[in-house]
């Protein structure tokens, strides 16, 4: 099952995407 | 400074149009498509395919590369960003403003490359725009909707980011 083939999979995707991201964003800018 | 207001007026203009289509094709298209093909005796998902889906496509994968080429000019022209220092990530700047930025651009770069060599390509064989054999359809048909949906996931973030470098976003 691909999370991708529901939309409600897909948006919980971009969420977590983004909140990794946030953490990312963060780690570069303290570098 | 005047041409970097009206091509960030441009960017999002364009932007607007790129997203929106993405979220047609994604929540409505896709679903009314499928709902077509399963109603026995309705009109049957083919005046989507032939009137609505090449309209929307033209409309969506230009205002891709506007939104894309507007972008890339805004990060040359704004004072407070660089392509160099955006495609970069910051790193070594320091600068949440320029790393946000750039994460939002390495995304839409990405989902313009998607729209570009996935979506488009495979939709002409969906189409019919170019001859395709059913399992090259079927196979164009996966690849285009997953591209499609990994574009709504990177929008989130993309969205998130781009509006970000503007307005603040707060890292505690």
């Amino acid at each position: 099952m691909n999370p991708l083939d529901t939309v409600t999979g897909t948006l919980i995707a971009g969420v977590v995407l983004t909140v990794i991201l946030v953490f990312v964003a963060k780690a570069i800018v303290g570098a | 400074m005047e041409l970097a207001l009206f091509d960030r007026w441009l960017h999002i203009l364009a932007g607007v149009t790129w997203v929106g289509l993405l979220y047609y094709f994604n929540f409505v298209q896709a679903q009314a498509m499928a709902a077509a093909g399963a109603d026995e005796g309705g009109p049957g998902p083919a005046a989507i395919g032939k009137y609505v889906a090449p309209r929307a496509l033209l409309w969506f994968r230009w205002s891709a590369l506007v939104t894309w080429l507007t972008g890339a000019y805004y990060l040359m022209a704004w004072p407070a960003y660089s392509l160099g220092g955006a495609f970069s990530l910051g790193f070594g700047a320091g600068s949440l403003q320029l790393t946000s930025i750039g994460i939002g651009a390495w995304l839409g770069t990405i989902m313009l490359f998607n729209v570009w060599v996935l979506i488009w390509p495979n939709q002409k064989k969906i189409l019919g725009i170019v001859p395709a054999t059913d399992d090259e359809k079927a196979r164009a048909r996966r690849v285009a909707f997953l591209a499609s949906r990994s574009n709504v996931v990177m929008s989130l973030p993309m969205l998130f980011f781009m509006q970000g470098a503007a307005h603040g976003i707060p890292m505690g």
